[in-house]
């Protein structure tokens, strides 16, 4: 069971009901549980579509678009039936926020899920997880039969003459679906190769009906707004970035976990006092900030607030909010190896940038790593890495080169040290690997 | 599929896999949850199960395969009975997601995608499984083990080997 974290500075709004056994319905209920999702069937959609605006809140996936807007962008008259999608496909690696939100709240998500379908007119809404997520599929599709058997699911949902349903459904194995439009591929039986854009999902998605697709935070985070109003619910947060946020740190720190931190939280901060510092007492070297794909921060780089303006003026991304530290004793260039490594695997091989850049860069990584790099090859592994960026379908290609972009850029100094068939200072753990 | 007896799948499951064609707005979103569930009752994508959920989606096997190729917990060979599951990404790496790997390479005597000679275990370096911040982690079938030190790995083993022999003299008597 993944172990729950707190500190006093949490600010505890979406995962307030973790470890309160809210997993379960009447459990839910008592803790105010749908009382969000009845007030929005009462007031309507465009009431909901200004709160949400209001709220400031924005795309907990890492993109970071504004939720309230996202929905607007529905057609509100449609030939063909409109969508609500959840996606749980949580694979960035850094990132484990959601695997908390589907074990002790799915019906957060459930009632989320209503609100959007409210917000748009959808009758229909899907919660798709990643496939390792089996034991949490089973919890959801648990809440999401209770949630029928109270009436709050179906033809009439709470007593009214509206209807909404929910289809839950499970991956098999690929990072890629997490890109929406992949995602509605898996979703309607096929690879997950992404769809070019535009047309938008809002205008045409999942089989071919205006979608408004979420990521599961984003959407356990919805009733939460309801409840303390949009405004409010913005206050918490940094300007234009309302809320809070579910930040998961990993790596090299004394206590790692998933902590509730308003937006803006200081990054230095949230290392040095929520999650007590790097390991053992060593220094840091380096923090990847919002799930693997978001460039490398150096420590003089991390003081600054956590949200996705002030993230992305320090050269980086705010991301999943998956904070990943590195002490002073890894070697950067096989960091830069794994990261690439995992890349090229989910590559789907759709986009010839991707599928051929994440590939040599694996392979100029691998080379240079073992002790066998040129000098040359440093500026190949930029150049490489430059030339995906932008020339893809989905955002793969970007998330693959990004990273690499900054451990170039920042640490060629290490990667120098690597040149003429120097052993790397470091212990070494990638030769073991078959990645 | 009405005809129960035609199905290579315990009852159980084709009964499962029935409501699943009912269950989307599309047959064909059944697709990827039924080849997960035939493959965790078979053990994998045999001829013989690609064959019956192309018939029950009424796609060509050919479809069925080419869907199937793209994700990667379907497998086209059995695995072992546990299916051990090592992340080696970024979080489970820097706190030791590769000592894992390797003590479970040394305890059971294979290396990637291996199966033991008995059946029971086969082992997988695998992507990011979601639990970074209870690295180093592993999956064994579904069940998630977290917070792990190479010293677990012996007892984690012991406990599915356990598991084996119970059920196979369950299936004895």
């Amino acid at each position: 069971m993944p172990r729950l974290v707190s500190h006093p500075d949490e600010v505890k709004i979406v995962s307030k009901r973790f470890g309160l056994g809210a997993a379960k319905i009447d459990r839910y209920l008592e803790l105010g549980g749908y009382q969000s999702a009845r007030k929005c069937l009462a007031e309507g959609p465009d009431w909901i579509i200004n709160e949400m605006k209001a709220s400031g809140l924005r795309g907990r996936g890492g993109a970071g678009f504004p939720t309230g807007m996202k929905w607007s962008f529905v057609p509100k008259q449609s030939a063909k039936p409109k969508y609500v999608l959840v996606n749980g496909d949580e694979s960035e690696p850094g990132t484990c926020k959601d695997h908390l939100i589907f074990l002790h709240d799915p019906h957060s998500v459930i009632e989320g899920t209503i609100i959007a379908g409210l917000a748009i007119g959808a009758k229909t809404g899907f919660i798709y997880l990643r496939g390792e997520y089996r034991y949490l599929l089973e919890i959801m599709e648990r809440a999401v039969a209770d949630a029928y058997a109270k009436g709050f699911l179906g033809k009439n949902i709470f007593g009214s003459d509206t209807e909404f349903q929910i289809i839950t459904q499970t991956g098999a194995g690929a990072y890629e679906v997490g890109e929406e439009s992949a995602l509605m591929e898996s979703l309607e039986g096929k690879r997950g190769v992404p769809r070019i854009k535009p047309p938008f999902p809002a205008v045409v998605g999942l089989y071919g009906g205006p979608t408004v697709i979420n990521n599961a935070e984003t959407i356990a985070t919805v009733p939460h707004v309801i409840a303390m109003g949009g405004a409010a619910f913005s206050e918490v947060g940094s300007p234009r970035n309302g809320g809070t946020r579910l930040f998961g740190i990993s790596g090299h720190v004394e206590r790692p976990g998933v902590y509730e931190l308003p937006m803006g939280y200081n990054l230095k901060r949230m290392i040095y006092e929520v999650a007590g510092g790097v390991r053992g007492g060593r220094g840091l070297k380096a923090v990847v900030p919002g799930g693997s794909s978001t460039p490398v921060l150096l420590p003089e780089e991390i003081d600054i607030g956590m949200d996705f303006d002030q993230v992305g003026k320090a050269g980086s991304m705010l991301g999943s909010g998956g904070v990943v530290v590195i002490d002073d004793q890894t070697c950067i260039v096989e960091f830069a190896l794994r990261t690439i490594s995992f890349y090229q695997h989910e590559s789907c091989g759709w986009c010839i940038p991707c599928r051929e850049g994440t590939d040599w860069l694996k392979k100029s990584l691998t080379r240079f790593h073992a002790g066998f790099g040129e000098r040359k090859d440093i500026d190949n592994i930029q150049y490489l890495a430059e030339n995906m960026m932008g020339r893809t379908f989905c955002p793969l290609g970007d998330a693959a080169a990004m990273p690499i972009l900054g451990f170039v850029k920042k640490f060629r100094k290490e990667f120098e040290e690597h040149l003429g068939g120097k052993a790397c200072a470091f212990a070494k753990h990638l030769d073991l690997a078959v990645v | 599929m009405t005809d129960e007896t035609m199905s290579i799948f315990s009852p159980k499951l084709a009964a499962r896999l029935d409501a699943l064609t009912a269950k989307y707005p599309v047959r064909r979103s059944a697709l990827v949850p039924m080849l997960l569930y035939a493959q965790d009752e078979v053990g994998y994508l045999s001829d013989a199960v690609i064959a019956e959920v192309a018939e029950r989606i009424g796609i060509t096997e050919l479809d069925v395969r080419n869907v199937a190729t793209y994700y990667s917990m379907l497998r086209f060979k059995p695995a072992g009975k546990f299916n051990v599951q090592v992340c080696t990404n970024i979080s489970c790496m820097l706190r030791g997601g590769y000592e894992i790997f390797e003590r479970f390479q040394q305890e059971l005597g294979i290396a990637h995608k291996g199966v033991t000679a008995d059946g029971v275990f086969s082992l997988e370096e695998v992507e990011c499984i979601g639990a970074c911040c209870w690295a180093p982690a592993i999956q064994v079938n579904y069940d998630f083990h977290d917070e792990l030190s190479p010293a677990h790995v012996p007892g984690i083993l012991a406990g599915y080997r356990g598991r084996a022999q119970a059920e196979g003299k369950g299936t004895d008597a």
